[in-house]
């Protein structure tokens, strides 16, 4: 059966343009942002949205992503909330692909059996845990996977060829390549470091390759959509969030989060374009 | 999935790095093949009698090893019970039982061509160990540490910066120990190709709570033959105090299995464990996942990670070493606490009477002791490793004990 990402990737290749996908943390700063920001992604014309878990200490993130947690974690965020956003997503969209993505602990916490469950109910379509590489598949990866939801593996420039097959072993949906050697939100990649690990990946696996951590600009979107399957932005988004509550457009709040909105919707629909043009 | 085998609590971790439940590999790809190969290393290297007698000629020419075993005679006839001895790894060059571990792995780094370190601090005590090491050995070195910290423990980034190492003021998250070690495993991510790791506790992704544990034991093994020459018998009890648990692994490892010696890891309970401002991850946490490893761990319903609190910067910490939660699981090691206050009566008695002006660490060790050695039999004998000296405390101790009026 076809999910939700393989559809829409195989859309895009139909369209010949690689695919776009956008991150933003669940709760920052708080739900009705989170819901209203979903769905102006999926006007700007997104492919794909990662929604974050929320975690005290994610130690893959660099300071835009550990910012965007602790201010939804302060807006009161939980896993049970972030999994209620995203069932709510799904009532107002059926097809967009979604993935959560995060650590593991809060998971763990939550209880793997009840976090698979929970997700596969509300419609989520994939995960990508940061902190389980394939030594650790066992408890949380391999169960997900027989509930039906994608596993997104990451692939990082460390990842020799010797290692990809267990990389890619429970591999579904898609691979995220971490086109930097570092945290989210650092300096992008070279163009051909991208198109070398491209074709490293591409003979291992049949799955759309999709490059992120770094990616900042309509340029570098429609480039590494261009070398690859597909681009993701996290942090440059997250930045427009973390501008509009530091420095607030209105006194109120709902007035706020419409600027806010309308502010991540400009950026993604020139990512979009980019990526289309 | 770790097996127990049941005539040994010396058999852990299993290939997959788990102590029982805990331990294991939970670090991001970037990390994993670097961890790899920091395990192929360590595998090699403890196999090879050159590395182990390189250990021994830096441990015994430069640490000052065997670090005596002290029987305490005047705090001894204070308490009135059982025979109390100090393995004294204060007297350790720079100060504590840190630089056990820093120059097992600074000399594994060396075997591995590695020539650039980095290391995360709290108390300042493995960053200056580590920083020593790099001198020693002419590498690198880059130290993170929390900003308040940084603040808390002058003396200490003083030392460090004339080593010649370069500290990293850490004020992400809540800008403490463990935000510290954020930023060291953030920046190892980000140099993972150049950079050693050298993690100052037994805790982290697998190899490191092991090797932590193999460098430190030192302690226990000189412990072990010390007392044997002393009285001619094995201890009744040992104690030590555990912020992640390295000095205190390192001294019960090599007696877990002299199941007739009765173990005590005292964490500290800052104001108390009912105020929630404490560092007990074994007596008020719950199991976890932090810093690539499974353990107890201080945190929320929603698995948040709650900041520690002790007046011990080396204790502050919300997590602990695995091995630690495998032996607090099975009951092997009983873990109690002792608060900040009670921490600093102890210090402040050791000062006076034996002339020794111990850490804040180990003053926990000694602040529980003091509640039971009394009712020992005079006849029984306790171990307490005296891990580090308080000269780094100075600061942050007299104030509090001018306050309470007790200079």
């Amino acid at each position: 059966m076809a999910g939700r990402i393989d559809t829409a990737f195989a859309k895009a290749k139909a369209e010949n343009r690689g695919s776009l996908g956008v991150f933003i943390t669940a709760g920052d700063p708080d739900a009705a942002t989170t819901e209203a920001l979903l769905d102006g992604l999926v006007d700007a014309g997104v492919d794909f949205i990662e929604l974050g878990m929320p975690f005290s200490d994610p130690m893959a993130d660099g300071p835009a992503i550990q910012a965007a947690s602790l201010r939804a974690l302060q807006g009161g965020m939980t896993l049970t909330a972030t999994l209620e956003i995203a069932r709510n997503f799904r009532q107002r969209h059926p097809d967009m692909p979604l993935v959560l993505m995060g650590y593991y602990n809060p998971i763990y916490i939550y209880g793997n059996d009840r976090f698979i469950a929970d997700s596969v109910a509300a419609g989520v379509d994939g995960l990508i845990i940061v902190d389980l590489p394939p030594e650790e598949d066992t408890e949380l990866c391999i169960p997900a996977r027989d509930a039906g939801l994608n596993v997104v593996r990451l692939i990082t420039p460390t990842s020799h060829d010797q290692r990809l097959p267990a990389i890619l072993a429970q591999a579904s949906g898609f691979v995220y390549y971490v086109s930097v050697t570092g945290i989210t939100g650092m300096a992008s990649a070279a163009a051909t470091s991208i198109a070398d690990a491209y074709r490293r990946i591409r003979k291992q696996t049949d799955l759309p390759i999709v490059t992120g951590f770094g990616i900042r600009t309509p340029e570098q979107a429609a480039e590494s959509a261009r070398l690859s399957d597909g681009a993701v932005v996290g942090s440059a988004v997250v930045d427009i969030i973390a501008d509009g509550v530091a420095n607030p457009a209105s006194p109120d709040a709902a007035e706020n989060r419409a600027v806010i909105v309308r502010k991540v919707v400009a950026f993604v629909g020139e990512l979009s374009a980019a990526i289309r043009a | 999935m770790g097996k127990t085998n049941l005539n040994t609590f010396r058999n852990q971790p299993d290939e997959a790095g788990r102590f029982g439940i805990h331990g294991g590999r939970f670090v991001a790809e970037t990390l994993m093949p670097l961890i790899l190969n920091v395990e192929k290393a360590y595998k090699e290297a403890s196999a090879d009698k050159s590395f182990q007698r390189e250990m021994y000629y830096y441990q015994k020419h430069y640490i000052g090893r065997p670090s005596p075993l002290y029987f305490a005679e005047r705090m001894t006839a204070h308490f009135g019970g059982a025979k109390l001895y100090l393995k004294r790894d204060e007297l350790n060059h720079t100060g504590a039982h840190k630089i056990n571990n820093v120059l097992g792995q600074a000399l594994l780094a060396k075997r591995m061509g590695k020539t650039k370190i980095i290391a995360e601090t709290g108390a300042g005590q493995h960053g200056v160990a580590t920083a020593t090491a790099c001198a020693l050995f002419n590498m690198e070195c880059e130290v993170f540490m929390g900003a308040e910290d940084v603040e808390r423990q002058k003396p200490n980034v003083d030392r460090m910066r004339l080593l010649g190492a370069k500290i990293h003021p850490v004020t992400s998250g809540t800008g403490t120990l463990k935000d510290a070690m954020n930023e060291a495993l953030r920046y190892w991510v980000t140099n993972a190709e150049t950079h050693f790791y050298i993690i100052g506790t037994a805790a982290g992704p697998h190899p490191y709570p092991q090797m932590v544990r193999d460098f430190q034991s030192v302690i226990g093994t000189e412990a072990r033959e010390q007392i044997l020459e002393a009285e001619g018998r094995l201890p009744d009890a040992l104690v030590a105090c555990i912020g992640g648990g390295s000095n205190a692994i390192g001294l019960f490892y090599p007696f877990l299995d002299d199941t007739d010696v009765a173990i005590y890891g005292v964490e500290a309970a800052g104001k108390g464990l009912s105020s929630g401002l404490h560092a007990a991850s074994l007596t008020g946490g719950t199991p976890g996942i932090l810093h690539g490893n499974r353990t107890y761990l201080l945190q929320n319903d929603d698995g948040q990670i709650i900041d520690a609190h002790s007046i011990s910067a080396g204790l502050d910490y919300p997590g602990i070493g695995p091995e630690h939660s495998w032996l607090h699981d099975i009951g092997r090691v009983n873990y109690v606490s002792a608060t900040d206050e009670e921490a600093l009566v102890a210090f402040q008695l050791c000062a006076r009477f034996e002339g020794i002006i111990p850490a804040l660490e180990p003053s926990h060790a000694l602040a529980y002791l003091s509640t039971v050695i009394g009712d020992m039999d005079s006849d029984d004998i306790v171990i307490l490793n005296m891990c580090g000296r308080g000269d780094k405390d100075l600061g942050a101790v007299l104030p509090v004990l001018e306050k309470l009026g007790r200079m």
